[in-house]
């Protein structure tokens, strides 16, 4: 059971009125509040222990570095990855697919080869993925989605064949919040030996996540959107792998031995970790990943469900709304349209009560095409959301649909 | 009325408002409402206003020494701004428009209203309606 009481406490800025009204934070796909407890270790990082990680002889960096590597193992029990090298900081999902597109692909990939990606990617998952195509003279398929936002595995799985070499999908759909069968997807492709990035972004906050078990290759994830800080988050990729990519970026930190005849480089994870990492945000990560466990996965995924339900129900009696993405499997994401009324008014109606959502095409342009649509309004929830907040975006919703649905869609 | 009359008239009209920022906004979107429709065949790209996040198409004609504005968006709220950029600058002489200072804009305190994103739109807009004063000046002014 969720103690909704107590976890409110721990969100400082959802403490606050916007417009006159007291916010309610409904836009965590795009970036979740922070609790206290990571504020706090950002505060203690940078007053108490501020140093550079893994190379001073003195106390302050030996306990900035003690911090920093404890966040890895938080991290590699969070994603369920067998070894704590397997786990490479970067400033988030977006990093983590291009660090794989550079380094993976530049080696392994091939004129003639074959990368599927699928409709509903974020812009993320699909333009490293073009530029490396580009390069190299290999081919891009998309697995199409359906009209309900999910995907068509059967076309997914007549698209996989020999020449397939990597197959990158988001876990979870960030406009949509469609679900995605990753086992599916993952055991079509092991049948050919390719490999599978999942893209995390939008699953690492809600779904149970257990790398080794799925048996995926790469695991992108953005620790903003698990109530930790921006600009940093995690690839997980599997070791062999790991060892067999060349360096991403070249630096600091990545080299064992520099000459100017020779370079060698550093072993994992520190390979992939040029130049002085986000030190501060990583140390607070830590904090986010504690949070998360104390009031637990299953717990929070059952009470976003619960407030998804509850709000989709309502938001389809209201006329005109018409919910785009209806995907049995979803996280609490609620994408929707009104008729006549364009998603950027409605954003801003709803801002002027104090309820912030995301409107637009949200970074996936491609999926919004196939729907026909430029964009959508969003609803998305965490943890600290209420079924209180739900009705108040409801009856602000009625009220716009009241004034400005034109009278002809009521009579349907 | 002069430019400073309807300006003027505009002002008073949102005082009623109370600076509600929700019926503000209602307002903003019942004018657009009420902006006649651009033909389908006028909302192309050359008409598009550059800089705005929403679709905005700007025709313009030039009657009697008077530049005429007609104006369309995909969003109501945009079609209200620009509908009462149109209020103040419709049939007015070139030089008028130009020389026009939109003091009613923050008195009403439409770019804290709209945002940052969108008071860059509002700019573009503004910007759009001069140089096409502008440019029926220079042509007819010989």
């Amino acid at each position: 059971m969720i103690d909704i009481k107590y976890i409110r406490e721990q969100f400082p800025a959802i403490h606050q009125e916007v417009n006159g009204f007291p916010l309610i934070y409904f836009d965590n796909a795009a970036t979740s509040q922070k609790p206290k407890e990571v504020i706090d270790a950002l505060n203690a990082y940078y007053e108490g222990y501020n140093s550079n990680v893994h190379r001073g002889a003195h106390t302050l960096a030996a306990k900035a570095t003690d911090a920093f590597e404890d966040t890895r193992e938080s991290v590699r029990a969070f994603l369920g990855a067998k070894h704590i090298e397997e786990i490479i900081f970067t400033k988030g999902t977006t990093e983590s697919i291009n660090l794989v597109a550079y380094s993976f692909g530049r080696k392994f990939i091939n004129e003639g080869d074959e990368i599927i990606i699928s409709g509903m990617e974020h812009h993320s998952n699909i333009v490293p993925w073009q530029i490396l195509c580009e390069e190299k003279g290999a081919k891009l398929n998309v697995i199409p989605v359906k009209g309900n936002g999910e995907l068509d595995y059967e076309v997914y799985e007549s698209l996989v064949s020999e020449k397939t070499k990597l197959v990158a999908v988001a876990y979870v759909s960030n406009s949509l919040g469609t679900i995605n069968d990753v086992k599916r997807i993952i055991a079509k492709a092991k049948s050919v030996n390719a490999k599978v990035l999942l893209d995390g972004a939008q699953s690492s906050p809600h779904c149970q996540i257990n790398v080794a078990e799925m048996d995926c290759d790469f695991y992108a994830f953005s620790g903003h959107k698990v109530y930790g800080p921006t600009g940093i988050g995690a690839l997980y990729g599997k070791k062999e792998i790991l060892e067999a990519m060349p360096p991403f970026l070249g630096g600091g930190e990545m080299i064992k031995e520099v000459t100017f005849a020779k370079t060698t480089f550093n072993d994992l994870p520190y390979k992939f970790e040029a130049g002085t990492p986000n030190i501060g945000d990583t140390v607070a990560l830590k904090n986010a990943i504690d949070f998360v466990n104390r009031v637990g996965k299953e717990e929070i995924a059952a009470y976003e469900l619960e407030l998804l339900e509850y709000a989709t129900d309502q938001m389809k009696q209201i006329a005109g709304i018409k919910l785009v993405g209806t995907a049995a499997e979803k996280v609490g994401v609620i994408s929707f349209l009104m008729d006549g009324v364009h998603h950027f008014d409605l954003g801003m109606m709803l801002d002027a009560r104090g309820i912030a959502i995301r409107t637009g095409h949200h970074c996936t342009q491609p999926l919004m095409s196939s729907f026909g649509i430029d964009g959508t309004a969003r609803v998305s929830f965490a943890v600290y959301n209420t079924k209180e907040e739900v009705d108040v975006l409801v009856e602000v919703l009625q009220k716009i649909s009241d004034r400005f649905v034109a009278k002809t869609s009521k009579v349907v | 009325m002069s430019t400073r009359q309807i300006q003027e008239e505009i002002i008073d009209e949102f005082s009623i408002l109370g600076g509600d920022r929700e019926s503000t906004i209602f307002y903003i979107m019942e004018l657009g409402e009420k902006l006649p429709e651009l033909e389908e065949s006028a909302k192309v790209e050359e008409n598009i206003i550059k800089g705005c996040q929403s679709k905005v198409w700007l025709v313009t004609e030039y009657q009697d020494g008077k530049v005429v504005f007609n104006a369309d968006s995909n969003t109501a709220i945009t079609k209200g701004l620009i509908s009462l950029l149109i209020r103040v600058l419709n049939e007015k002489t070139p030089d008028e428009i130009i020389n026009t200072e939109l003091f009613f804009i923050d008195k009403i305190g439409m770019r804290q209203l709209v945002g940052s994103q969108r008071s860059n739109g509002l700019t573009a807009m503004i910007k759009q309606m001069k140089m096409y004063a502008l440019a029926y000046k220079a042509k007819f002014s010989n």
